[in-house]
């Protein structure tokens, strides 16, 4: 397939699908197939993902646990179109992106994937409602259509009465949520979620991750939960554990 | 692009310290080309204001009125030069003017145009014993009808008129007709006294259609090289210090200019720093470099056009509040936009030395930052 075409048309709907891949609807979110990231070092290379194979199915929720430096970034930042892979192969939504070039993962990362950092990262100096704005504002502007998303993301998140208010203006929860609601704007296949609840105190991180399994539930949308804490792995379908690069 | 808009309107202390500075950037660059353009136009108003298209001077004056003579036989010759239509004589004389009740040391400095022509701005030449005077001494307490005993010889002249933007070399420009002109020059500069129909240098117009430079080459190739002919525009750019003080003062603003890049590429390199984060996950969630520095270009040019229109309000109110004929400061419409111009450039200079930073930072660093 040529890469290039499938950026002349409009957003990626899975129809770019691998050989052999399933109708877009059932596709899975992410396919990891050998996947290895390697980084040169002097004399010598790191390996940071180490042949990773993993499948995400559509609705599935997964949580990736293990600890510092075993890869659990790595393997998120690859599906996320973050970072490309050194080998192997990764398929998001349905869409190859082994061999994406920056640019065209940057359009991934627009239109497939939603993402949840550690640390929240709103935009400070803009209201709830415009910091899931800015998903639309960076791509090709949709205008009414994101309004309305935007509205109804917040209304369904609980916050609407809170949709003019700017992130310090926030409790620690409510900023969680919002960042939700953003990742869930580009409408994804997949939704990456970094430590969501390392910030929150263990009753907050609790109803967080709550939320998080029934919003992504409740939309179908395929979800990996990267964590060092274990209660977290309740809440997921199943749990992936990684250790020195390796999914085992 | 609306980002940096909305941080701009959101966040305004931010900028504050780089507006300040930069809006008293726009003051010293709009003041400073006030300032040149004010002493350029007090050194060349009265040559501007001549009604010719070339200028003849003897060719070892050095384009000096002072050193040049124009006999009548070489103002026959160049009359005759294709392309010219008319000549006339031309004078000055540089003398302190004494206005009535003063005492002897108070006197103005005034240059005497004796000329054949009247300046551009006034139809006629005042009669034998008349002058027309610059605008700039009426502020200094000259009126209409007002006699005026000019140089050591105290010669008299009575003011009937006044003419606007004729000061030459910073002196007020009298003029008059040859007549009297030659009679205040025997009467106060004797060793300058010129014989009959001897003018320092010629004026000439053209025939319709005439291009200034090629008649000004015709006519010193008529005179044997005995002229040294240029139009009129080209003689406001030689006249003494003229392009001395051109020099010197785009120096400054050149000068000025670095600084302003230097501030604008010093903030928005920190403010870069600052943001590494915000851009990180602006990226992470699809942002593209390109819009990032688009954005931070967008604050430069809008904080630097909002300082510059403070400035612009400030130099103008300088300008009102300075009393006329105490400093040569002339704030025009054009040396405000070009200094807007220059700062704009600046300002996108500036921040290209941020493009490496943006370009640099990665999505990565969003996620994954505690493990």
């Amino acid at each position: 397939m040529n890469e290039q075409d499938e950026f002349d048309g409009d957003r990626f709907d899975g129809d770019e699908s691998v050989d052999h891949a399933p109708a877009p609807d059932q596709a899975p979110a992410l396919i990891m197939e050998k996947a290895r990231k390697v980084y040169p070092m002097a004399d010598s290379e790191v390996v940071a993902l180490d042949d990773a194979d993993i499948v995400v199915e559509a609705d599935e929720m997964v949580a990736l646990v293990g600890p510092s430096g075993s890869g659990k970034t790595t393997l998120c930042s690859i599906a996320g179109g973050i970072l490309s892979p050194t080998s192997g192969r990764v398929v998001v939504g349905g869409v190859d992106i082994s061999t994406f070039g920056p640019k065209q993962l940057t359009r991934v990362r627009r239109e497939l994937v939603g993402f949840v950092f550690q640390s929240v990262n709103l935009v400070p100096f803009l209201t709830a409602r415009e910091n899931l704005l800015v998903v639309d504002e960076l791509g090709r502007r949709t205008g009414a259509p994101a309004r309305r998303r935007a509205d109804q993301l917040l209304e369904e998140l609980g916050l609407a009465d809170r949709a003019k208010n700017l992130p310090g203006q926030l409790s620690g929860g409510q900023r969680q949520r919002v960042a939700i609601g953003r990742a869930l704007m580009n409408d994804p296949k997949l939704v990456l979620f970094d430590e969501p609840t390392s910030a929150l105190d263990t009753k907050l991180g609790m109803a967080v991750m709550e939320l998080i399994r029934d919003e992504m539930k409740s939309r179908g949308i395929a979800a990996i939960v990267v964590t060092h804490d274990e209660r977290i792995t309740q809440f997921c379908d199943r749990s992936v554990h990684m250790e020195d690069g390796k999914v085992l | 692009m609306k980002l940096a808009l909305r941080e701009l309107r959101r966040q305004p202390g931010r900028f504050a310290a780089a507006g300040m500075i930069l809006t008293l950037i726009a003051l010293l660059l709009m003041f400073l080309g006030g300032l040149l353009d004010g002493l350029i136009r007090s050194s060349t108003g009265a040559v501007r204001a001549l009604d010719a298209d070339v200028l003849v001077f003897s060719s070892s004056a050095e384009n000096a009125f002072l050193r040049s003579r124009v006999e009548p036989a070489l103002r026959a010759t160049v009359d005759a030069v294709d392309g010219v239509e008319q000549t006339a004589g031309i004078g000055v004389l540089q003398l302190g003017a004494r206005m009535p009740d003063s005492g002897p040391r108070e006197l103005l400095d005034i240059a005497l145009f004796g000329t054949e022509l009247p300046p551009r701005s006034d139809g006629a030449l005042p009669a034998e014993g008349e002058v027309l005077a610059d605008e700039s001494l009426r502020q200094r307490g000259v009126t209409e009808g007002m006699v005026l005993e000019l140089g050591p010889g105290r010669s008299p002249v009575t003011v009937v008129g006044f003419t606007t933007d004729t000061s030459y070399l910073g002196q007020a420009a009298l003029w008059t007709g040859p007549q009297t002109w030659r009679e205040v020059l025997g009467e106060n500069r004797p060793d300058q006294l010129l014989g009959p129909d001897v003018f320092q240098a010629l004026l000439v117009r053209l025939t319709p259609g005439s291009d200034a430079a090629a008649v000004a080459e015709r006519i010193d190739e008529a005179t044997g090289a005995a002229t040294a002919s240029l139009t009129v525009v080209a003689a406001a750019d030689t006249l003494p210090g003229v392009q001395e003080q051109q020099a010197t003062f785009n120096q400054i603003i050149g000068v000025t200019v670095t600084i302003a890049i230097v501030v604008v590429a010093l903030f928005f390199a920190l403010l870069t720093i600052e943001r590494a984060g915000l851009y990180g996950v602006l990226k992470a969630i699809g942002a593209e470099s390109r819009s990032l520095f688009g954005g931070l270009v967008l604050q430069a040019v809008v904080l630097t056009t909002l300082s510059c229109s403070i400035a612009a309000v400030a130099a103008v109110g300088l300008d009102l509040a300075i009393p006329p004929g105490s400093v040569p400061l002339r704030i025009s419409a054009l040396r405000l936009i070009t200094s807007l111009v220059y700062l704009l450039v600046a300002a996108v200079v500036g921040c290209a030395f941020s493009l490496r930073r943006v370009l640099r930072v990665d999505p990565a660093s969003a996620i994954g930052s505690s493990s």
